[in-house]
């Protein structure tokens, strides 16, 4: 990453998170945290299994709703929101287990992943010819777009359930930046994938960052990773933070090396 | 050998995203269209209209209609009959009401009215899922029935409490009555076949169809992409109850001309329907018209078989007619659980390759 600092310097707070709280009935999964992302940048959260990572992209989302503290995005407070509410703000994401949608062909996949910027009512779909059809095309023609940034035009017409799962990843991701997001929540992209399928998907989540300027907030249990390609690293540990700055920082911060490595008594 | 798309390339994304992109299969289906319209007519007897084809259009029609809620948004219904049942009585009462009234507007008048209250139903999908949404649906089922026959507003205070069918007609042809041609209650049927396929078609090709299916396969990752699981799952009670419900209209009007509740719009009636979708294929249009023929075809052919060929009593043909109508959908499941429209996609693959495999 190139001067990581000065990029920062230059760009605003796309999502600030302050002092949020989140608890299951007795189970605290997140307490008191709080943290930023620049726009323009690609955040990391990490963290050992359990301490809070996914609830947090859940938090971001919508699809939890914490008891306490603030959540502001855009230069804006969200209130209390549904996640599809959230779609239309321009947060789109991937699961960590892929979610995509089995029965329909990539090309079908991604241009739902268009949802929120198609806009003729059931009556113009119901009669095809004209707008509805037009707007289609529009749309179509964007997705191409992302699926030969992706390189994936030869599967375009394949239904993603026959898809090998680096493909159906990648997929995922095609339809989560269909939508044009402002940021991109990825659940550990790279999770159960060999070097050679990482290596792309780091260059498309780079490239993704490069040339659409999406913000990205990613997980990675893949240190390698992480350090290679985020700007700045949150580290998580049973609900609270112990870390926050730049990988360099991070990974020589004793308490983040305690986390991982373990205390010895 | 001529089942070829090599050759046949596609400049434009609206060429590459056409119903039938196969030139042969375009074909194909316009002559089918021409036959249905054309040929069919002429040749049309009272038995053919009545026992084949007018129920064939009729069900299929049906059969859509479950088909956009159960094979393209995956929310189970067991309420076909009873949404059936509100279509024909709002065509009874928007025609002993308003006699003045074009069998058109009737028709579609009937099918709004029971999007209407087919919306109102869905509202429990939002919550229970599955099976369970299948007991609720079940419920309306029985309710509605039961509503149509316990108020006699409903059915005009009849004696009988069975509603029938004034005559009216079309371009100065009787459709509906006891005098009604068959030859044009099957066009007039066959028309709305035919438009509301394309209507289930262009919904289900498009944005909305799209956040339908996304619903089906992962509401959750739908959710994030920005489909409101309310709408669209309200949205596919509606259509789907809105074809439901034009069936179930011309299924009175036009089919039997007069009807009673428990007896024309019972369980069995949402259980065939069910049958018909998951025998041609879930969440396919061209599998509700297999669906469909299989399930009015197959009693016709093995009556005629049993008692017209091989001289069997009448009754005993109609229980065995049964067993195998039950022991064919049974085998059919078995080696093809996606249904015959599956097994026409598969013959279509191969036929692309045939005769050289590799």
């Amino acid at each position: 990453m190139t001067e990581p600092l000065q990029k920062m310097e230059a760009a605003s707070k796309l999502l600030e998170l302050k002092n949020i709280d989140l608890s299951f009935g007795g189970v605290k999964a997140i307490s008191n945290i709080s943290f930023d992302v620049m726009e323009g940048e690609v955040r990391a959260i990490i963290g050992p299994n359990g301490a809070g990572k996914s609830s947090m992209l859940n938090v971001i989302n919508g699809f939890y709703h914490p008891q306490q503290g603030e959540i502001w995005f855009d230069g804006k407070q969200r209130r209390s929101m549904k996640p599809y509410q959230i779609a239309y703000q321009g947060i789109s994401r991937t699961f960590q287990n892929i979610a995509l949608f089995k029965g329909m062909s990539v090309l079908d996949n991604i241009m739902t992943g268009r949802f929120t910027h198609m806009r003729k009512n059931m009556l113009w779909q119901a009669l095809w010819k004209g707008p509805a059809e037009q707007e289609e095309i529009e749309n179509r023609e964007f997705v191409e777009d992302i699926i030969d940034f992706l390189e994936i035009q030869a599967i375009r017409k394949t239904p993603v359930g026959r898809l090998p799962y680096g493909l159906q990843k990648r997929v995922e991701l095609g339809r989560a930046l269909a939508a044009q997001p402002k940021m991109l929540l990825l659940d550990e992209p790279m999770a159960g994938m060999n070097v050679e399928e990482k290596e792309d998907m780091c260059r498309f989540i780079l490239d993704v960052n490069d040339t659409f300027g999406t913000t990205i907030v990613l997980i990675e249990h893949d240190m390698g990773v992480v350090m290679d390609i985020a700007d700045r690293v949150v580290v998580l540990d049973y609900g609270r933070k112990i870390g926050d700055g730049t990988p360099d920082v991070v990974r020589n911060d004793q308490t983040v090396i305690d986390a991982y490595l373990g205390v010895s008594h | 050998m001529f089942y070829r798309e090599s050759g046949d390339f596609k400049k434009t994304y609206q060429k590459d995203s056409q119903t039938f992109p196969i030139k042969f299969d375009r074909m194909r289906y316009y002559f089918v269209l021409a036959v249905a319209f054309l040929v069919i007519p002429m040749f049309l007897t009272d038995y053919m209209a009545n026992a084949v084809m007018i129920p064939f259009l009729v069900w299929a029609i049906a059969a859509l209609g479950l088909n956009i809620l159960v094979g393209y948004t995956g929310q189970l219904s067991l309420g076909t009959g009873g949404f059936m049942a509100v279509g024909a009585y709002a065509t009874y009462k928007l025609m002993t009401a308003f006699p003045g009234m074009d069998m058109v507007t009737v028709i579609l008048l009937s099918g709004l009215i029971t999007a209407f209250v087919g919306a109102m139903f869905g509202l429990p999908s939002l919550r229970i899922k599955g099976f369970y949404l299948a007991v609720a649906t079940l419920a309306s089922q029985f309710f509605l029935v039961w509503l149509l026959n316990k108020v006699p507003w409903f059915y005009n205070n009849s004696a009988s409490g069975q509603i029938s069918a004034p005559e009216r007609e079309m371009f100065g042809v009787i459709i509906t009555g006891p005098h009604a041609t068959p030859v044009a209650a099957y066009l007039f049927c066959l028309v709305f076949a035919v438009a509301l396929a394309w209507l289930a078609r262009n919904l289900t090709r498009g944005r909305l169809g799209r956040s339908w299916m996304a619903i089906r396969d992962m509401d959750i990752a739908a959710e994030i992409i920005g489909v409101n699981p309310l709408m669209a799952k309200l949205s596919a009670f509606a259509v789907s109850s809105f074809f439901i419900g034009i069936a179930g209209s011309l299924f009175f009007s036009v089919y039997l001309g007069a009807a009673e509740v428990t007896e024309a719009f019972g369980i069995t009636v949402s259980f065939a329907v069910l049958f018909m979708i998951i025998i041609g294929g879930l969440g396919s249009i061209f599998g509700s018209f297999v669906g469909a023929a299989f399930m009015v075809l197959m009693p016709v052919l093995l009556k005629n078989v049993l008692v017209g060929g091989m001289g069997w009593p009448t009754d005993l043909a109609a229980h065995f007619e049964y067993i195998i109508v039950g022991g064919l959908i049974i085998i059919f499941l078995i080696v093809e659980p996606h249904g015959l429209a599956q097994m026409a996609r598969v013959l279509k693959e191969k036929l692309r390759l045939w005769p050289f495999p590799h």
